[in-house]
């Protein structure tokens, strides 16, 4: 048993010894293995790794461009940029939103609309980004808020510029505003393809020449290498030099061709009423005067508005955002006239000794069609029936040259087309026409067109539905002689790095064909309206040779046989008061078109606000004192009718 | 010179008697390579750097006691060891300190024990000693014993569950009942039947152990959580390149992009810094320390000897294979420290105890012979 023993463990040893051994081989193999993992990822695939590493490492930062300025036709700065220290919060880092501005509140004055603006900010931005509870700390307010700091996480004092206007309301819907980019507006930058160069950009124009020429103001993203850590926060010390950054280049300055001090003029001159004015030079198309009444104060937007501000806008009757210029549509009244006049002339409906007889009313079938002059204006001729505007004129006119006519003839000056306007958001309006009311309507009975509708139409009322903007690019076509352009209220813009500038040439649309004594004819008659007719009273005096044409449109269709009586019309349902004016006569260097909201009469209103425009911009002469409007009763017993 | 009455000399003779010259400088020179790591690691703060020099202090006098005690006398500690180690591991299930999701500590009041960690050497120290009194006698009925010695311990300190100290417990008590002969048959036979419990062993696992199993097999489907480690230790391993960063320059270290990185994953720092001629060097030091172990066991006086050496010896290759393979990204992430290397009190113990033993071992390898 013993030997056994002996034997067995002798067997036991040598078993040992071999186990050892293979043990051994099995340490060599799995050390050979990490070898050769080590190799594959130190030596073959180094150079992925290290890739791998560097991108760890290093965060492409962007560094935003400087928007460009907005100025007008003569260097006037109309949008600049200013620095200012915000108060911001990561809201991704904070734990405790509302407890962390309660804290902070302790440090800096925030008001229940700071607040407001930044949970409505906090809405509108999903993507975790520092968003602002305070802008424009004053000095004494980042030393506090900096000796503090310790205090918090997640919040910062950030040096950020902001977009200043420094007019206020003046040519607001020119100009329009920026703001914040919402979830939408990078859905929109991503489908442009843009959404690189927008990295580390807040704002973004939202309306006005902000908006149409975002791309020019925005400038190229620059961006830096910064070595981060994994949390994302720049590391304190450097591991290894940088490349230099890229830096940003600045947005593009655009220059309107807008004259901001005639712009101020306009504005001034509308006093309390609510319309819109838009003045434009025949010869290139550039708009000198663009107004929309009332307006809105876009620094209110810069760095968001706060809801209550927001709701005020919203919910005024004058719809302030409104931009009645390009949007607003209203029948052009007695201003369509002078176009029907030339249209029965190119058409030979009428030569301008064809004279009708006026007794105040028009009938046709069993309808009234009533003048605005009670008893009518007796013997009319062409001339005499723009100069003092007889409605029965065209009722007749209308009905000799019959819907398709007429259509025809006014879209070739633009009326009911988009004038493809540097701006967003222009309204296309309505030329009636059997066509339109086809397509328009949806009931059979609703869609004929009756010759009864015809008739109003030759004085601008019915279905006529158009955009200031419209009236004043056909004025300007006629004052031109046919030559119709582009509506534009960029002249140029200038690169201000390099100084490069290019310029937007003049856009002909389209030669009006018309014959040359024909509209010679035509703007003789709108002459003889600003000194013998319905505006002559504005016009005293003018240093000048003008053109115009005064106009009202109803506001409410009357009944047949209703008399409109002014006095007992509720404020918001009187008659819009219109004029149309170019000058001077020869070589015109503006046209415009005013319209006056419940103005009533265009003479009364919308005339003397023109007289003011043309003063300043022919002479330079400044109003010496608010033009007040011509008193009701010397428009009636000067004008008579409109 | 003298003191306490002692020649200089005489006491050196005493002190460094039972020290194996060649095992204590590789242990020493992986351990202070791993205190210049840990230097990296912990941003050039020195106070981390001291605490582990501490640890190191009471790890080397440890490996002294153990050295000094012979290998008859430690034998006749297996047992009680193994004991109180299985009441521990009970206490620990039953009323253990929960410390992020894992029954793992037991709270002494003064100081929290890791009973598991004690484990790693008296489960070798058992079984050596098991086969040791089997001595030329050994059977398939003692493998079977072995076997079951071996499982009861590992099933609760995987049930804690702590999968990295299980699994070296499982590989000191394994390594044993391999060097006592266990059948190459019966080997292949459990290793079928471990494959084929594989399937209704997965349904045993932590959702968290799961995970980390699928993502070491595609460490992309998970970047920002479990497979988070992995991908960011093979960069820091893979952009180490030839020569490495250089000491203190490693980006993915010192821009937090490593995850415990003075311990786990301390290997990724090192990797990164001094490149694959450091790997190679930190491999050949690894391989001298078990080339040492592996002769000491060779050349052991007893059974109990032997198989404890070489348990021991082959836990050492365990915790760096492992280690370094779950770096490099060849591996489960399992919680196994860099040997000597990674930053921690008790796991430094225990390696020292180890060494201790083997040292121990050396010593006395000729008492029977002669």
């Amino acid at each position: 048993m013993r030997f056994a023993e002996l034997r067995n463990t002798e067997r036991e040893l040598r078993a040992f010894q071999v186990r050892l051994g293979a043990a051994g081989l099995a340490v060599l193999v799995a050390f050979a293995l990490l070898l050769a993992r080590f190799v594959w990822l130190q030596v073959l695939q180094h150079d992925a790794y290290s890739a791998k590493a560097e991108e760890n490492r290093i965060a492409i930062v962007p560094l935003p461009p400087n928007r460009g300025l907005i100025l007008d036709r003569n260097g006037e700065v109309l949008a600049s940029n200013y620095l200012a220290y915000t108060l911001e919060i990561f809201p991704a880092r904070v734990r405790d939103l509302e407890g962390t501005i309660a804290e902070l509140a302790a440090f800096v004055d925030i008001q229940p609309r700071d607040r407001a603006r930044f949970r409505k900010l906090l809405q509108e931005t999903k993507n975790a980004e520092s968003l602002p509870i305070r802008t424009r700390l004053s000095d004494e307010e980042v030393a506090r808020i900096a000796a503090n700091r310790w205090r918090f996480t997640g919040v910062d004092i950030k040096a950020r510029l902001f977009r200043r206007y420094p007019y206020g309301e003046v040519a607001s819907h020119v100009i329009g505003y920026i703001g914040r980019i919402t979830t939408s507006d990078l859905e929109q930058l991503e489908e442009m393809e843009v959404a690189a160069n927008y990295r580390g950009t807040d704002y973004i124009g939202k309306a006005g020449i902000e908006a149409s020429y975002q791309q020019e103001l925005h400038g190229v993203t620059g961006f830096e290498r910064v070595e981060i850590d994994a949390a994302g926060r720049a590391a304190d010390r450097g591991i290894q030099t940088l490349q230099p950054p890229t830096p940003a280049q600045p947005g593009n300055n655009v220059a309107l061709t807008l004259d901001i001090r005639l712009q101020e003029v306009a504005e001034r001159a509308f006093g309390k009423w609510r319309g819109a004015l838009v003045a434009i030079e025949p010869a290139t198309g550039g708009v000198l005067a663009f107004v929309s009444k009332p307006g809105y104060d876009p620094n209110l937007f810069v760095d968001g508005i706060d809801p209550q501000s927001w709701e005020e806008l919203m919910s005024s009757p004058d719809r302030p955002l409104n931009n009645r210029a390009i949007a607003g549509l209203y029948p052009p009244g007695s201003t369509f006239k002078p176009y029907m006049a030339l249209a029965a002339l190119e058409l030979g409906k009428r030569t301008p000794r064809t004279t009708i007889s006026d007794p105040g009313y028009f009938v046709f079938g069993d309808r009234r069609f009533r003048d605005s002059k009670r008893g009518g204006h007796g013997t009319v001729d062409m001339y005499k029936s723009i100069v003092l505007s007889s409605d029965v004129y065209y009722y007749m006119l209308a009905n000799d040259m019959g819907i398709d006519a007429i259509a025809g003839f006014m879209k070739r000056f633009g009326f009911g087309a988009r004038t493809g306007i540097d701006l967003e958001g222009e309204a296309e309006g309505v030329l009636p026409s059997p066509e339109w009311k086809l397509a328009r309507f949806s009931r059979p009975e609703q869609q004929r067109w009756y010759a009864g509708e015809t008739i109003s139409i030759g004085i601008g009322q019915g279905y006529n539905a158009y955009t200031p903007l419209q009236l004043a690019q056909a004025l300007a076509t006629l004052a031109n002689n046919g030559a119709m352009f582009r509506p534009r209220l960029v002249s140029h813009v200038d690169n201000p790095r390099t100084g490069a500038r290019g310029y937007f040439e003049p856009q002909l649309v389209r030669q009006v064909q018309l014959r040359p004594e024909h509209v010679a004819f035509v703007k003789q008659a709108m002459a003889g309206v600003n000194t013998e007719g319905t505006a002559a009273r504005s016009f005293a005096g003018a240093q000048y040779t003008s053109g115009g044409k005064t106009g009202t449109a109803q506001v409410v269709g009357l009944k047949q046989g209703e008399k409109y009586e002014e006095d007992k019309v509720d404020e918001r349902l009187r008659d819009h008061s219109l004029y149309i004016a170019f000058a001077p006569l020869e070589g015109p260097k503006i046209a415009l078109a005013v319209l006056v909201e419940n103005g009533g009469f265009g003479a009364r209103t919308a005339a003397p606000i023109a007289r003011t425009v043309l003063d300043y911009f022919l002479l330079g002469k400044l109003p010496t004192a608010p033009r007040r409007p011509v008193p009701e009763a010397v428009v009636q017993s000067d004008a008579e009718s409109d | 010179m003298e003191i306490a009455g002692y020649p200089l000399r005489r006491l050196r003779a005493r002190v460094l008697e039972g020290i194996d010259p060649t095992l204590f400088a590789l242990a020493l020179a992986l351990s202070l390579v791993g205190l210049g790591v840990l230097y990296s690691a912990s941003y050039e703060n020195a106070s981390r750097v001291a605490s582990q020099l501490a640890n190191l202090a009471v790890a080397l006098a440890a490996m002294w006691a153990v050295a000094q005690v012979p290998p008859q006398t430690l034998a006749r500690f297996a047992l009680p060891a193994y004991c109180a180690g299985i009441a521990l591991l009970a206490a620990v299930a039953l009323g253990g300190e929960v410390v992020n999701g894992a029954r793992r500590w037991l709270n002494l009041g003064v100081m929290r024990f890791q009973p598991s960690e004690m484990m790693k050497i008296a489960m070798p120290m058992m079984l050596a000693w098991y086969f040791h009194r089997r001595e030329g006698a050994i059977r398939l009925r003692d493998f079977a014993v072995a076997g079951v010695l071996l499982a009861l311990p590992v099933a609760l300190i995987a049930r804690q569950p702590d999968l990295g100290t299980a699994l070296l417990v499982a590989a000191a008590g394994f390594y044993v009942i391999f060097l006592a002969g266990v059948s190459w048959r019966l080997l292949a036979g459990l290793a079928v039947l471990a494959l084929a419990s594989l399937f209704p062993l997965w349904g045993l696992l932590h959702d968290y152990q799961r995970r980390r199993i699928l993502t070491l097999l595609d460490p992309s489907q998970d970047p920002l959580g479990a497979g988070y480690h992995t991908i960011q230790s093979t960069i820091a391993v893979g952009s180490g390149g030839i020569a490495g960063k250089g000491w203190l320059n490693g980006s993915q270290t010192h821009l937090e992009f490593i995850p415990e990185r003075h311990t786990d994953f301390i290997f990724a720092v090192f990797s990164e810094e001094f490149g694959l001629v450091g790997n190679v060097l930190l491999l050949a030091l690894y391989a001298l320390l078990i080339a040492r172990g592996l002769a000491i066991a060779a050349q052991a006086a007893t059974l109990f000897g032997r198989l404890l050496a070489g348990s021991v010896t082959l836990v050492f290759f365990t915790y760096a294979f492992v280690n370094m393979g779950m770096v490099a990204g060849i591996l489960p992430v399992v919680g196994v420290p860099l040997p000597f290397i990674s930053y921690g009190g008790t796991a430094l113990a225990t390696l020292y105890v180890g060494i201790g033993l083997l040292m121990s071992i050396q010593r006395h390898r000729k008492l029977i012979q002669t």
